[in-house]
């Protein structure tokens, strides 16, 4: 049974993996890659490590797999949110089918102005 | 179970394979960053596999060495884009 649900977990995980590559080659932008490989790879890898764990119990190896699955689920968004921060401000433009960017908004506007307490959120249109 | 597992070492050698690629014809420098990244941690799979393939248990020590240095190596690079020191 343990064996069974191991596999079944593995195999997950080779997909997962396999399609965040396949998205890393074809989507348009430096974001979409992002929001593809980090994703996905990240969850591919630790469902393999998860049936690692599954298949072996605690053994020292099962062991290490859980204790890699954990760092990687804490290391590996923030290294995914340091790259889009680096590439927004290093001056990587968006494609240009993209509908809104939040981020170059905020950056524009002055920290104390009014309108920041009042934003609801809603779509801002650009003056000029 | 073994051919389950060889079938996996294909899988992810296709994965890297294709990282390759995106690190060879990126167009800008945060495509070449995301492709290594991405890159090490499909190595802390691969490694992963061939430890349970093997069944001798320091192959998840290089697991675990490789996915602390790849994250290192993803922060400096991040930072290095953002085109500030390291003291910020």
């Amino acid at each position: 049974m343990n064996e069974t649900v191991g596999i079944v977990f593995i195999v997950v995980g080779l997909l997962f993996d396999l399609l965040g590559a396949i998205g890393l080659v074809r989507l348009p932008d430096i974001y979409n890659r992002l929001q593809a490989a980090t994703k996905c790879v990240t969850l591919g890898t630790c469902a393999i490590l998860v049936g690692i764990l599954i298949y072996r119990g605690f053994d020292p190896l099962g062991t290490k797999a859980l204790l890699c699955a954990v760092f990687i689920i804490l290391t590996s968004p923030t290294g995914a949110h340091a790259i889009a921060r680096g590439s927004h401000i290093s001056g990587v433009r968006l494609w240009e089918g993209s509908v809104v960017d939040r981020y170059a908004d905020a950056r524009d506007m002055p920290v104390t102005s009014k309108d920041t307490e009042s934003d609801t959120g809603e779509l801002r249109v650009k003056e000029g | 179970m073994m051919t389950l597992i060889t079938f996996g070492f294909g899988v992810l050698l296709i994965s890297c394979f294709l990282c390759l690629y995106r690190i060879g014809a990126g167009p800008t420098a945060p495509d070449r960053t995301v492709a290594i990244d991405t890159l090490g941690t499909l190595i802390v799979g691969f490694s992963c596999l061939y430890a349970l393939f093997t069944g001798q248990d320091f192959y998840m020590n290089i697991a675990i060495a490789w996915a602390l240095l790849s994250f290192i190596g993803t922060i400096a690079l991040a930072k290095y884009l953002e085109g500030r020191g390291f003291h910020e």
